[in-house]
């Protein structure tokens, strides 16, 4: 907190141009929740940013002093804006949730290291106060910032190192137990430095804790299955979002108090929405029972599956009159999404209704999917949501399923032991016939068998899905 | 006890807005379609990077050379954050809005 000063215009300018930040934070945030008002909440949101920031530098005053170093400022704004713009432009629409997540870091590493350099000032303070400990909000904030700000970074640099396939996923029971002490120790620690007698230059324990810090932030992501990633990422979002909100709490600063707590409350909230999308709690995701149980499930032995050609494929959609395409994560990966649209608008053409129908976790996050077929020009109306696909399946002649497996799999629906049952999916079985376009008989990304492919409803179109739709349009076209 | 209470008071105006601030982004996005969640995520990740003005305070009163190159590294990683996320969301919303015409 600091202390009270003298009043001058600029100051006032700039608390207003706080004022007007948080307000255009929470109007932004509110119209990103509505589809038509979306992309204004997003400019409004960052109006209020470059506000805030602009006038920080203009007008923030600490003990008198106004801010200096005013040119590495602004180049080290160009050189972050440059980096962050190209990253954003470049990056594909399926790689969207590694760069979230990778931006996220970037934000907690921020205050990681506002509290790594605030923490010695501090001692250094209080060291020639002759006070008697650090105990105080001040010391609080700073070390929280430090804390839930390490966590954030480096747990988001191991989700992204997991969705980008770099890393695997590292199961062990000992995990469990190495977390819940490191994060019993975290809070011990955090509290022993707050006791500390301070004594200037005296930094060894807030680099210590800073490790350990990061530490936990690698053992909490690491045991997670891959295919909760998305859940960790929204739960890592809020955390930065509180860090950001400690830096608020140390400088007094309005705008940083409510955008962090904003973001850390309504994120906290849109991970448990993301969860129970999946039918599963918090606790269930972030213990990892997924991938343990994997094993399980139903193993009958033996299971055929039955292949289609591609000219059998072709006339069967072709003849048919309604078809909900269900698309998944595969379809994105192989790059697929226009040719799949391509397949829609030719059978459009010969008088089939085609739809998609979207598992609300389809794809890596939540709506993915939703944009990844924006990205192809599928129109907003041929996208169905799952319940209303659900509805309209048993008058449909064909489902077919291009590389999604766990949002059709009816274990969810009919196998107690399943690690996914509960959750809710698309029932494809309903619809007269399902054609599953997959590489391999490999199980899904949450590596849990799928009973659909051996349904005698349903047959397989083995193959890369962009190299079977490329196919498949020849084919159909050829008719 | 009466540290607690001695904390309330000293800090109060924050602590209130914390706490309002908590119930605002719950009573915000409770009505959330699942299509908007990634671009709600990507755009409340943004949001966060609200914490770029802490950093360029820092760096603002820097007076040694390791705190002015510890902060230019922050002011980098937060604009990364602001930009990035902002630019991204963009990106994402930019798909929706095309698909409506």
């Amino acid at each position: 907190m600091e202390t009270i000063q003298t009043f001058t215009s600029e100051l006032s300018i700039l608390e207003i141009s706080y004022l007007v930040a948080s307000v255009l934070f929470i109007l932004g945030l509110k119209k990103l929740s509505h589809p038509a008002t979306a992309r204004s909440g997003n400019l409004w949101a960052a109006a209020g940013m470059g506000a805030a920031i602009l006038f920080t530098i203009l007008f923030h005053q600490k003990d008198g002093q106004p801010i200096g170093n005013v040119i590495w400022i602004v180049v080290a704004l160009a050189i972050g804006s440059f980096m962050g713009w190209y990253a954003s432009i470049k990056v594909k629409m399926t790689a969207m949730p590694q760069m979230v997540s990778i931006f996220n870091g970037m934000g907690g590493a921020c205050a990681a290291l506002i509290s790594m350099m605030e923490f010695p000032k501090m001692q250094d303070h209080l060291a020639q106060t002759g006070a008697a400990h650090m105990l105080g909000g001040e010391g609080i904030a700073i070390l929280l910032g430090l804390m839930i700000g390490g966590v954030s970074f480096a747990g988001s640099m191991i989700a992204f190192g997991k969705l980008d396939g770099r890393i695997g996923d590292f199961k062990h029971p000992i995990l469990r137990i190495i977390n819940l002490t490191f994060l019993v120790g975290l809070f011990v620690a955090l509290v022993l430095i707050l006791f500390m007698k301070p004594e200037a230059g005296n930094n060894l324990p807030i680099y210590l804790f800073a490790v350990a810090a990061l530490i936990y932030g690698v053992t909490f992501v690491m045991p997670i299955g891959g295919a909760d990633m998305p859940v960790v990422i929204s739960l890592l979002n809020s955390f930065t979002g509180v860090a950001a909100a400690m830096g608020g709490f140390l400088y007094g600063n309005q705008a940083m108090l409510t955008g962090g707590i904003l973001v850390g409350s309504s994120g906290t909230i849109l991970t448990i929405l993301m969860c129970r999308a999946m039918n599963r709690s918090l606790l269930n995701v972030i213990i990892g029972a997924f991938g343990v149980a994997g094993a399980a499930g139903t193993e009958d032995g033996d299971k055929t599956v039955k292949e289609i050609s591609l000219s059998d494929a072709a006339v069967l959609l072709s003849y048919s009159q309604k078809i909900f395409i269900v698309p998944g994560y595969g379809l994105a990966v192989a790059q697929a999404q226009h040719l799949c649209h391509e397949l829609d608008n030719l059978l459009a053409s010969k008088g089939v209704e085609v739809k998609y129908a979207i598992h609300p976790v389809a794809g890596r996050m939540p709506g993915h999917m939703n944009v990844l077929l924006a990205e192809a020009d599928v129109p907003y109306e041929k996208l169905v949501e799952m319940e209303d696909a659900n509805n309209e399946m048993s008058n449909t002649d064909v489902v077919i399923v291009i590389g999604a497996n766990d949002v059709v799999n009816p274990a969810a629906e009919d196998d107690p032991s399943s690690p996914i049952y509960g959750m809710p999916i698309i029932k494809a079985l309903d619809a007269k016939n399902v054609i599953v376009m997959k590489r391999s008989m490999a199980a899904g990304y949450a590596a849990i068998p799928n009973n659909l492919f051996y349904h005698q409803k349903n047959r397989m179109l083995f193959g890369d899905a962009k190299a079977t739709l490329q196919k498949l349009v020849a084919e159909i076209k050829s008719l | 006890m009466d540290e607690v209470l001695k904390f309330f008071l000293e800090y109060k105006d924050m602590i209130f807005i914390i706490v309002l601030s908590v119930f605002l982004g719950i009573e915000v996005i409770s009505h959330v379609p699942a299509v908007l969640h990634t671009p709600l995520m990507s755009g409340s990740n943004a949001i966060h990077g609200v914490v770029i003005i802490g950093a360029i305070i820092v760096m603002g009163h820097a007076e040694s050379t390791l705190s002015l190159i510890l902060g230019f590294i922050a002011v980098i990683l937060g604009t990364l954050n602001v930009v990035g996320g902002f630019v991204v969301t963009d990106r994402m919303l930019e798909m929706f809005k095309k698909k409506k015409k």
